[in-house]
């Protein structure tokens, strides 16, 4: 019995079961701004901050339970839980895992625009979320 | 691939378990009650399924797009096994009413336990800021302990231990 063919197995199942990076989740999004608008020219990291710190019509923005800095725990606005850090610089678990951005994306956009988020939206957030450090 | 070795075959078991669990096919696997503590958590305390009859959480649980001003939607799959886990696990007895607002704080279990002994403008102090925050007093709430041995009001003390 060799070594060789456990590693082959584990490195099998460790490539099945690898979790997405945000750069993954950029180019998604990417693909998904172009098919919206042929007039996209990408994410802006500033056009994110200032969707991140804006309220868009809504009680809340991003940061009323995110924190101004992304990097920072959060809390929420209501019930007062704590939110782990937005920022993959701080927290490496952020923009990981498709089902939990998917997710998070359609209640959060749906309780601060009170709409889906577009893709340039959500491209321009991770750009932003990426770009701030500790 | 012949494997005769005992001790190789158990590694080699062993870690195809280790690489099966760590893969996203098998997260389905998770436990309803694993999911409902994840999911019901991700915004406020994952309240005790026994606080509110099954008829209430079916009604909550048919409505997570519009939950209390938030929307709290699930997929399909998840919402099942979360439904699933609350009937089992759903209040009776004095536990079994159903509040019209569907809010566990407007029973009225709910509200004479925080009005005897206690001042109930606690719930509006910066300390506490909202009733939906139980762990601001009931330091158990991780495991689920609401008894009254591990209740601290913020900026009180300790509670008298009668539980």
């Amino acid at each position: 019995m060799n070594r060789n063919r456990i590693l082959m197995l584990l490195a099998f199942f460790a490539a099945t079961s690898a979790n997405a990076a945000p750069a993954e989740f950029l180019k998604d999004f990417e693909t998904q701004a172009r098919a919206e608008s042929a007039a996209f020219k990408g994410f802006s990291a500033e056009r994110g901050s200032q969707f991140f710190h804006a309220k868009h019509g809504a009680e809340w923005s991003c940061a009323s339970c995110h924190t101004d800095n992304p990097a920072s725990v959060g809390k929420h606005a209501k019930t007062d839980k704590e939110i782990k850090p937005m920022a993959p610089s701080v927290n490496p678990e952020r923009f990981t895992d498709a089902a939990k951005v998917e997710k998070w994306f359609k209640r959060n956009c749906g309780d601060v625009l009170n709409r889906a988020c577009t893709a340039l939206e959500k491209g321009d957030f991770l750009t932003y979320v990426l770009s701030v450090r500790k | 691939m012949k494997v005769n070795n005992m001790k190789t075959k158990f590694v080699l078991l062993a870690a195809i378990a280790a690489a099966l669990t760590a893969s996203p096919v098998f997260a389905a696997t998770e436990s309803a009650a694993t999911k409902w503590a994840n999911e019901c958590g991700g915004c406020h305390v994952a309240y005790p399924a026994k606080f509110l009859p099954a008829a209430t959480w079916t009604k909550i649980m048919s409505g997570l797009d519009k939950h209390f001003g938030s929307d709290a939607s699930l997929d399909a799959q998840t919402s099942k096994a979360i439904s699933g886990y609350l009937a089992t696990n759903a209040g009776s007895g004095k536990h079994g009413e159903s509040p019209a607002s569907l809010r566990i704080s407007d029973t009225r279990w709910f509200q004479r336990e925080h009005s005897e002994e206690m001042d109930p403008s606690i719930f509006k102090s910066p300390l506490v800021k909202s009733v939906a925050n139980c762990g601001a007093c009931h330091l158990g709430v991780a495991k689920g302990d609401y008894s009254e041995r591990n209740i601290r009001i913020p900026g009180q003390g300790n509670r008298r231990n009668d539980d």
